[in-house]
């Protein structure tokens, strides 16, 4: 089975800080890596592969040095890397990433794309379905764990609110994985000491079957109109009052917050 | 000349650091207070080719050097210190000599074994009667024919009870002295052979270590590691390489301390300030963080030199004397500076402190690295 | 495109089992704001199979139509032909916007939509506006909540957000409310459906991992014994929050050890923390300090904890915590029956 997993270079959100005094995210040093949900969808494709045979490739759009969560893909066990960098798909948004993936994945072969549910760096959780809606394939999303029982199809277990369903999808198809139910594989250490010895294919727009109207910034149907934080924390007060006053207290802070 | 690591050893060190933090860190305090071989870590670290990083692919390893099982080491022991002597005991103790001494056969049969974790491995040279002074041996090993015939015990064996395979002296003949010191691979499974009770220890609480106990323990022939009467020269070869991994172990230990103290004053607010503000704790930690980058450039030239083949025995030596020296002034400083919290088992300080005890002692004493440097000094 | 020829403000009035969901009525109460700033009016866009009066209260809590498409391949959510349905409808309608939950479904239905529609989609937004240019404000957390960006889509329509639950207050409720019940019927190409649903297993929450949690109520040796922890539970419940707590209280054994906070448990960064009965020593702090907001409820007034509480309360907290979880539970219900 051919598998493309699409996998992205995020900052690591959990260690951006805000500056207490100016409240701007201090993005300093703040290491990247492979987006959570998609080392869970690496890790899902590289157990199928495990189990059934097949061929994993991973593919990342982003810049140059993507190119470090391509070799971690490859040191945990893909076979193929591709990193598609150009300045045409800089800017993008959800659809216009989409509209990209896409243009890569009708160059290459495959049963199965797998994308991560979303990315931390956005938490949009949009672009697996776009890509989906491109392409022409099912998709299931929200998936914990996969199996091949028949050629055709796959039985897949996603989480929702209520509980799990268990849905059957013919192939070729899509999936959006979720990492929490998906321990990654740490890579290897045969793996790593390979992985800079192994190509990574770089791709660029010629390389895309794709509009150029409908990539990077001019295809980007939605713009940031402002960005700003959330402001420095005040300092906290203190109330000596009877329990139905510290309740009152309570619950219309909640509201404030929008936490209930 | 560069300082920096290499693309493959910063992704192995990502690796071994996440590994560590999630996977080994969460049970040190456990397998020290139960004083509990961590067995789950190891299956974990050998699926992940850990407890072979430097022996070719074709011995079963995973193709890498020196330099990354140093890395390995003290990632790992800067979160568990238990941890990372299983693994350099196994590695350089016991994989070393038989890559480095053994015969084809001997690879063939051995290696894959410990490179894979299937086997763990340990190493057996000390004695009641022979620490500092190895070649006192007493241990002795009788031509059989076609096997040897072991008797005699051996001391504080890291590993003891866990290994599967031993690389253990003894005396083929005491007329020769250090000359009539051999080699032998033993297994676990041979007969006469058996391992004691586990030691009660200060530190490294997690580690298995037992007197090996050879009862007319028979050893075929082609478990001869290296020739009859090279013993000496092998163990102290293997010595060299066992130092490496006990210098990144120290080195390991000393960074974890240091780590925990830079959170720790940080948050720990007296007089109205956090200690970390107070010119006393601020140059403390300078030295403190001084000494462990000293140490560290020791250590990985020490590997780096192993790697390249150049003669290591003076470095290795240099890099565990000096590493280890600064892991014990490193832990003690923590615990002090993390106060009356810093001596509960609430804080690893601690345990820390006690782990880094036993890097100035096995593997060579500071007192016998010292007298390698000297050596290699006044030769 | 001539942006003049879309009009309205569409919501998607997600439905499950008949029951229309909570987040349909929040959008739809933001929907009449939105609305009522444009000059036009709010459109809820029902599927399903036999949920006629989920329109109604679609109409009842603020739609001015309710478009209602009624057939058995809508009966249970199915990408597929919810996309079919909802651009069969869209295309028909040309909303000015369109809103979904950001639930599970309005997560999987909306980029499919979207991609379709060829337009822009906005994921998971806390708070909408319209400009005033007549445009979508569509505001949402990023970088982990550490940033707020303010969307625009404006060359193309309709304007797509998927919209946090529990965050829009939801309409009040009219049964005297005047609305039309427009009937749709799609026309499915039931060649594209290549997904089908072989079994649901409903599930009590599993506890998430307090590291994951959004929300936390945390007990402190001042939060009583095994029974007044579960005057905590019952508070975590009513917030959907789990359950965690100093190391006093797991040394006791009154909750396991992976609910521990602090320095030899888990570091914390939930966007509520509430800390009950928690003194707070230096090693409980230095696990949840940069939570998000949050508060303390404990009887020593000099408690470190109010070092770094967002809000303090001086008090008991078996008094308090019962008439907390009452007081909560009693606005969730009168939300729910609204």
């Amino acid at each position: 089975m051919n598998i493309v997993v699409c996998i992205k270079q995020v900052p690591d959100t959990t260690e951006i800080k805000l500056d207490p005094v100016t409240g701007t995210l201090l993005r300093d040093g703040v290491p990247s890596i492979m987006n959570p949900d998609d080392k869970g969808g690496l890790e899902i494709a590289l157990g199928l592969k495990e189990r059934h045979g097949g061929h994993v490739t991973v593919l990342t759009m982003g810049p140059p040095q993507a190119e470090e969560i391509l070799r971690e893909a490859l040191a945990m066990g893909a076979d193929r890397a591709i990193l598609l960098s150009d300045r045409k798909f800089a800017g993008a948004d959800t659809l216009a990433t989409s509209n990209t993936l896409a243009g890569a994945l009708r160059a290459l072969s495959f049963e199965v794309v797998i994308t991560g549910r979303q990315a931390i760096d956005g938490d949009t959780a949009q672009v697996g379905p776009q890509v989906a809606e491109h392409l022409d394939l099912p998709q299931v999303t929200y998936v914990e764990a996969v199996s091949l029982d028949t050629p055709a199809a796959l039985t897949v277990c996603r989480a929702v609110e209520e509980g799990h369903q268990t849905v059957e999808v013919t192939l070729p198809c899509l999936l959006t994985v979720l990492s929490g139910a998906v321990k990654p594989r740490y890579m290897s250490v045969r793996g790593i000491v390979e992985a800079y010895a192994k190509e990574i294919e770089r791709w660029n727009f010629d390389n895309v079957t794709v509009d150029e109207r409908r990539v990077g910034l001019a295809g980007s149907p939605t713009r940031v109109y402002k960005s700003f934080t959330r402001g420095v924390k005040n300092t906290g007060t203190l109330h000596e009052v009877t329990p139905e006053e510290a309740v009152e207290i309570i619950v219309t802070k909640l509201q404030e917050k929008f936490i209930i | 000349m560069n300082f920096s690591l290499t693309k493959t050893q910063e992704l192995f060190l990502r690796m071994i650091r996440e590994f560590a933090e999630k996977e080994v860190k969460p049970l040190a305090a456990e397998v020290d207070e139960l004083e509990r071989f961590p067995a789950e870590t190891v299956q974990k670290m050998a699926r992940l080719g850990l407890m072979g990083i430097p022996f070719p692919v074709e011995d079963g390893g995973a193709g890498g050097d020196n330099l990354l099982y140093s890395i390995a080491v003290e990632e790992l022991s800067r979160v568990c210190a238990t941890t990372g002597v299983i693994l350099s005991a196994h590695t350089s103790l016991c994989g070393a000599p038989i890559h480095e001494f053994g015969t084809p056969a001997q690879r063939a049969k051995y290696l894959p074994r410990l490179a894979s974790g299937e086997w763990i491995g340990a190493f057996g040279l000390t004695e009641p009667n022979a620490g500092t002074d190895a070649s006192a041996q007493q241990t002795t090993a009788v031509d059989a024919g076609d096997h040897y015939v072991l008797t005699g015990s051996k001391i504080f064996i890291t590993n003891a009870g866990a290994a599967n395979l031993y690389v253990i002296f003894a005396m083929t003949d005491k007329s020769k002295g250090t000359r009539g010191i051999s080699a032998f691979i033993v297994e676990r499974d041979f007969p006469g052979f058996s391992v004691g009770k586990q030691e009660k220890k200060m530190g490294i609480r997690g580690s298995d270590t037992r007197e090996l106990i050879m009862n007319r323990c028979v050893v075929p022939k082609e478990n001869l590691l290296g020739q009859p009467g090279k013993g000496f020269g092998i163990a102290m070869k293997t010595l060299d390489g066992g130092r490496v991994g006990i210098a990144s172990q120290a080195l390991g230990i000393a960074q974890g301390a240091l780590d925990e103290t830079v959170k720790y004053v940080k948050e720990r607010k007296q007089f109205g300030n956090a200690i970390g503000h107070f010119q006393n704790t601020q140059f403390q930690l300078a030295d403190l963080e001084t000494k462990i980058q000293a140490a560290r450039l020791l250590v990985r030239s020490a590997a780096f030199k192993k790697d390249r083949r150049e003669p290591y025995s003076a470095a290795a030596a240099m890099a565990k004397l000096f590493a280890a020296e600064t892991a014990m002034e490193v832990t003690v400083k923590a615990v002090q500076l993390h106060g009356g919290y810093g001596y509960t088992r609430e804080y690893p300080v601690e345990r820390m402190m006690r782990d880094a005890k036993i890097t100035e002692i096995y593997e060579g004493t500071s007192e016998v690295q010292r007298m390698v440097i000297a050596s290699h000094l006044l030769k | 495109m001539d942006k003049s020829e879309y009009k309205h403000v569409f919501v998607f009035a997600e439905q499950r089992e008949g029951v229309l969901q909570p987040v349909a009525i929040e959008l739809l109460g933001k929907a009449r704001e939105l609305a009522a700033a444009l000059h036009e009016k709010v459109v809820a866009v029902l599927l399903g199979d036999g949920v006629e009066e989920a329109a109604t209260r679609c109409v009842a809590h603020g739609a001015d139509t309710v478009i209602l498409a009624g057939a058995p391949e809508l009966a249970t959510y199915a990408t597929e032909p919810y996309a079919q349905a909802l651009y069969s409808i869209a295309t028909g309608h040309r909303p000015a916007i369109f809103l979904f939950g950001a639930t599970t479904i309005g997560r999987d239905l909306a980029p499919r939509l979207s991609a379709r529609l060829d337009t822009g989609l906005t994921a998971d937004c806390t708070a909408l506006d319209i400009s005033p240019d007549g445009d979508l404000l569509m505001t949402r957390p990023a970088f982990g909540g550490n940033l707020m960006a303010t969307i625009l889509c404006k060359e193309h329509r309709p304007q797509m957000s998927t919209v946090r639950p529990g965050v829009m207050r939801p309409g009040d409720r009219d049964d005297g409310r005047v609305g039309t019940i427009e009937r749709v019927s799609i026309p499915f190409d039931r060649s594209r459906f290549r997904t089908r649903l072989l079994r649901s297993t409903r599930e009590e929450k599993e506890r998430v991992d307090i590291t994951a949690a959004r929300v936390l109520v945390s007990g402190g040796r001042g939060a009583g014994d095994a029974a007044g922890f579960r005057a905590l539970d019952e508070l975590a419940r009513v917030l959907g929050a789990e359950v965690s707590s100093s190391r006093a209280v797991v040394d006791a054994g009154i909750v396991p050890r992976d609910r521990q906070v602090g320095q030899t448990g888990k570091t914390v960064r939930p966007d509520l923390y509430i800390a009950a009965g928690i003194s707070g020593a230096i090693q409980h702090l230095a696990g949840m300090d940069e939570s998000g907001y949050i508060i303390a409820i404990n009887t020593d007034k000099s408690a470190p904890i109010f070092q770094v509480a967002d809000l303090g309360i001086v008090g008991d907290v078996s008094a308090i915590l019962p008439l907390l979880t009452a007081r909560l539970r009693a606005l969730r219900e009168k939300r729910n029956h609204d």
